[in-house]
């Protein structure tokens, strides 16, 4: 596959999942925007996660028959901000606050005897199937891989700055296409027989995987969440390299290709490196050059491991009683 | 013009970080090219992709 395998046009408006998505829905598509009020929603749910997702996705592709000047409507604006308002405090109530920099990471640096969780379930006994659904869900984020971090750049200044764009450099390929990060997961996607294309899993896409991304969204996107981005690229860097580890295991288990585990080996290695320049050369000067970022930052890397708690779970679960993780089935892989 | 010289951070806890692309020679005789920003080179021995570092030298925790 070459890189002009892959489609650039936008992707659909997907389908409604309750009365809030419903009306995002119904506003991008020129219909009249009226959210309805927030009460009952579950800030976590499949209902605003999407809605809070699609707003988001005007900043990065948009979507076919959406005018790419809608990203800046004062009324999608608005309602936007409402759906975060729900998400971010059901988050800031969720999570519990620190300050502590230093201990969190050293936390997330200690590898347990026995690790648990998806990346443990498909080194050692998931099945190419599941495989196929763990990678769907994840294209929302990594065929964007990085984008929500790079949002953060022009609010950082010095070191700190320099640091995270050596990092963003990497995960974009280093100057070559063919290493970019997302390239190398459509790549994979391609191997399990699944279709590259921005955005084709998003109906198919649980909620538990929508708030991972809508959340890097959301600390991109505002400068007042500056540090809680910066904690929730450090714990994703921190944590990568083990988990990539055993995934790249469970593929070569499976007899699946090197183009497919290639996405994965390259975390292995890359995120090793990711973690030192994250603690040395962002976080470090970030916190030397604003003390009062480090609440934010603990809150970042907590909030972003009780999403990754809940999208594990989730997985877990569904797999556990033999059901799909996803909302619709995916096509079955063609014979080969 | 002289070249700058080459940055080396020695970590203590885990990997050696070099900066700039590397053509590394390895025991055997072989060499890998790593293009990289920054190289981390394991010197831990433990890690599982020689000579890179894989994150193998953290400390591992029972569980509670
Ligand atoms: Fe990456
Ligand atoms: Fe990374």
């Amino acid at each position: 596959m070459t890189l002009t395998d892959v489609p650039v046009a936008a992707p659909p408006l997907p389908q409604a999942r309750g009365p809030l998505s419903a009306a995002v829905l119904a506003g991008l598509r020129g219909e009249g925007f009226a959210l309805p009020p927030l009460t009952d929603a579950d800030p976590y749910g499949d209902d605003l996660q999407l809605a809070l997702y699609c707003c988001y996705e005007l900043h990065y592709r948009g979507f076919a028959g959406v005018a790419d000047e809608r990203e800046w409507d004062p009324v999608v604006l608005t309602g936007r901000r409402e759906l975060e308002r729900a998400f971010l405090a059901a988050l800031r109530r969720d999570v519990p606050a620190g300050h502590d920099v230093a201990a969190e990471l050293d936390a997330l640096l200690v590898e347990p005897v026995e690790p648990a969780g998806p990346s443990v379930h498909l080194q050692r006994h998931g099945d190419v199937e599941q495989f196929r659904e763990y990678v769907a869900q994840r294209s929302l984020y990594h065929l964007k891989e990085a984008d929500p971090q790079a949002f953060v750049i022009p609010r950082l200044s010095g070191p700190a700055k320099a640091g995270l764009v050596t990092v963003e450099h990497d995960e974009y390929g280093a100057g070559r296409a063919e290493r970019m990060h997302e390239h190398l997961f459509a790549r994979m996607m391609v191997a399990l027989d699944l279709d590259p294309a921005y955005g084709r899993y998003l109906d198919a896409t649980p909620a538990p995987a929508l708030a991972e991304v809508t959340f890097m969204s959301l600390c991109g996107l505002h400068r007042a969440l500056r540090g809680a981005l910066v904690g929730q690229f450090a714990a994703v860097e921190l944590t990568s390299s083990p988990g990539s580890r055993r995934l790249v295991e469970g593929m070569q288990r499976l007899g699946l290709s090197a183009d497919a585990s290639e996405f994965y080996a390259e975390h292995v290695e890359a995120d090793a490196v990711h973690e030192q320049l994250v603690r040395r050369r962002v976080l470090a000067p970030l916190l030397a050059a604003e003390p009062a970022l480090a609440a934010d930052v603990v809150f970042g890397i907590r909030a972003s491991e009780l999403l990754a708690e809940r999208f594990a779970g989730h997985l877990l679960e569904s797999w556990r009683q033999g059901r799909s993780a996803l909302r619709t089935p995916l096509h079955p892989r063609s014979a080969r | 013009m002289p070249a700058e010289p080459t940055r080396v951070l020695v970590t203590g806890e885990g990997p050696l970080l070099v900066s700039g692309p590397v053509e590394i020679e390895l025991p055997d005789g072989g060499t890998v090219v790593s293009e990289r920003a920054v190289t981390a080179l394991c010197t831990c021995r433990r890690t599982r992709r020689p000579p890179f570092c894989d994150t193998s030298h953290r400390r591992r925790s029972k569980p509670q």
